[in-house]
């Protein structure tokens, strides 16, 4: 058996190369992009609406804020990695080593979960001076920052493999992550929601990660967080199963 | 001892283009291989499926006795390949792009051989310059020394030379040539025949997806080229008893015949002086593969 531990330690590092490199829009940018989100949200709706007793808007604001930065970013980077390296041509040098398919998965949805969790935690410090929040369970908040950040990492990877042109990634950002994280409960507790929406958010699984995410701030939830948990970890398996299976088949990459 | 590259009854459809029928190729250790076929025949396709890069529709392939699918980790180790495309990551440098893809094989420590290669492929001065600021021809380059980085036994490269000066492509061959003297098996596609010719023992043509040749150079030369005769002469005409031997119908003073030997042309000149006729000027051309490859690709 060829392990080649060196050869995935390789295809991350280069990963994470490729987001640091350019780390001004791909780290920088999305930070400030939620600081802007913050103070304009928490101007507006600060002491007219609370979400949880006790817990003001704005405090309630940021985890989703941070959330959402990660999973958007975590997202960009695999999907908009394999696209450009697929139209560019230059993923044959991946394909023609040794790398096993569960490596190739690895590195990339890893190294999405890294830039993922830097936003991320770089969001929650970056807003820190505005507004202060408790951090009631550590242990969850990286829990599902992880494992979001896995999920859409996943997804990324997925879209990247069967988009042939960028407009088709933009379209998926645009039509499915984007309205997915805003309805999830980033800006509101969907207890604030009519019966029949609140059923329907209870279909979004990007709802289960943001509101776990929060309980980990908070202690409070919408939902409890094991079964979360459960429902987040049970979607990457199953997400992750699919990647793997269209990697090995080669799909759109060895046509 | 299983041949370097083994391909059997390979089939490959894109769609409703069949670009490859039932190809069976063996190329064994150490030779230098050429695989010749007009654009569109398959060449790309055929690399594409030793390399794991794509997947036949039927048929097996082995890289060292290794198959590419079930086995490919083995296949893709003894394999380095030069792609057609100029491809390159334009995130990172020279250096960064050979360390990165000696990493995927999983060798760390490898900056010597590294520092070889830059040196044998005269990329030293350019070895920390990005790769979007290298020429086409520099670009080729880099593409050869990353097919080299893991020291593959079985080395393919498609169309090195596209694209590439006279001055670059005489010091590529001459690279090439000595990796096939060091051990390497060598296969490669060109569309500048004289240099397939010079270089390699074996040829394989491909026309439409078929292979319609596989034989050795010399074979091949023999076998489908004349040797030619160009007689000049002054106010004569050619005895009827040469009219047979003309490779195409003559001109004005001016003949080609096609000869079976060297002999033969004792036998021609004979009988010219026998018919008194007198020779104003006389060229022998040896049999090249251009020829061949054009008859071949006319005849089938
Ligand atoms: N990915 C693909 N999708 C659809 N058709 C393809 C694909 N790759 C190759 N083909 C078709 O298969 C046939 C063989 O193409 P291939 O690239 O192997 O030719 P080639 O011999 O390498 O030609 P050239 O000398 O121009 O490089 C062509 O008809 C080509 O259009
Ligand atoms: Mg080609």
């Amino acid at each position: 058996m060829d392990t080649n531990l060196g050869g995935f330690l390789t295809l991350f590092y280069k990963e994470i190369l490729r987001f640091r490199k350019v780390a001004f829009q791909t780290v920088l940018a999305p930070i400030l992009t939620a600081i802007l989100y913050l103070l304009i949200f928490s101007h507006v709706l600060e002491g007219r609406v609370q979400v949880y007793p006790g817990v003001a808007y704005g405090s309630f604001l940021i985890p989703g804020l941070a959330m959402m930065s990660l999973l958007q970013n975590s997202f960009a980077n695999t999907s908009s990695s394999i696209a450009q390296s697929k139209i560019t041509g230059n993923i044959v040098f991946v394909l023609l080593t040794p790398l096993t398919h569960s490596q190739f998965y690895l590195a990339y949805v890893l190294a999405a979960c890294a830039r993922g969790l830097l936003v991320g935690s770089g969001v929650l410090l970056a807003t820190s001076p505005f507004v202060s929040i408790p951090l009631a369970q550590p242990v969850w908040v990286f829990l599902f920052a992880f494992l979001g950040s896995a999920m859409l990492g996943t997804l990324g990877l997925l879209c990247g493999i069967w988009a042939e042109k960028f407009d088709q990634i933009a379209a998926f950002q645009n039509f499915i992550i984007i309205p997915l994280t805003f309805l999830s409960g980033v800006f509101y507790s969907i207890h604030s929601l009519p019966d029949v929406w609140q059923q329907a958010s209870k279909l979004n699984p990007f709802f289960y990660m943001i509101d776990g995410f929060r309980y980990g701030f908070f202690g409070v939830s919408d939902v409890s967080p094991h079964s979360s948990l459960v429902i987040v970890g049970g979607a990457l398996l199953a997400l992750s199963f699919v990647t793997l299976l269209l990697i090995r088949r080669g799909y759109k990459l060895r046509a | 001892m299983r041949p370097a590259i083994e391909v059997r009854g390979v089939s490959k459809a894109y769609g409703t283009v069949q670009a490859l029928s039932a190809i069976d190729l063996d190329v064994a250790h150490g030779e230098f291989f050429a695989l010749l076929g007009p654009n569109g025949a398959g060449k790309t396709t055929l690399i594409s499926l030793i390399a794991g890069l794509a997947k036949a529709d039927a048929g097996s392939v082995r890289v060292m006795g290794h198959h590419v699918v079930a086995d490919y980790q083995q296949a893709r180790r003894s394999l380095g390949v030069v792609p057609q495309e100029l491809v390159f990551d334009p995130f990172f440098s020279v250096r960064e792009t050979l360390r990165l893809q000696s990493g995927y094989y999983g060798l760390r420590r490898n900056d010597n051989w590294i520092d070889e290669i830059l040196e044998r492929l005269d990329l030293v001065p350019k070895a920390d310059a990005n790769m979007r600021s290298l020429s086409g021809g520099m670009k080729r380059r880099v593409l050869v020394a990353q097919a080299l980085v893991h020291k593959p036994p079985v080395i393919i490269l498609d169309e090195p030379t596209a694209g590439v000066d006279v001055d670059l492509r005489q010091g590529l061959w001459e690279f090439i040539r000595r990796l096939n003297e060091e051990g390497h098996t060598i296969v490669l596609t060109t569309h500048y025949l004289e240099e397939a010719e010079s270089l390699c023992t074996r040829i394989g043509m491909l026309k439409q997806g078929r292979m319609v040749v596989l034989d050795s150079t010399e074979n091949l030369l023999k076998r489908f080229s004349a040797l030619k005769l160009r007689l000049r002469m002054v106010g004569e005409s050619l005895p009827d008893s040469l009219q047979p031997l003309l490779a195409a119908p003559g001109s004005n003073g001016e003949w080609v015949l096609a000869l079976r030997d060297y002999a033969q042309v004792e036998e021609v000149l004979a009988e010219l002086r026998r018919c008194h006729r007198e020779i104003a000027g006389m060229e022998l051309t040896q049999p090249d593969l251009e020829e061949v490859f054009m008859s071949i690709m006319r005849g089938y």
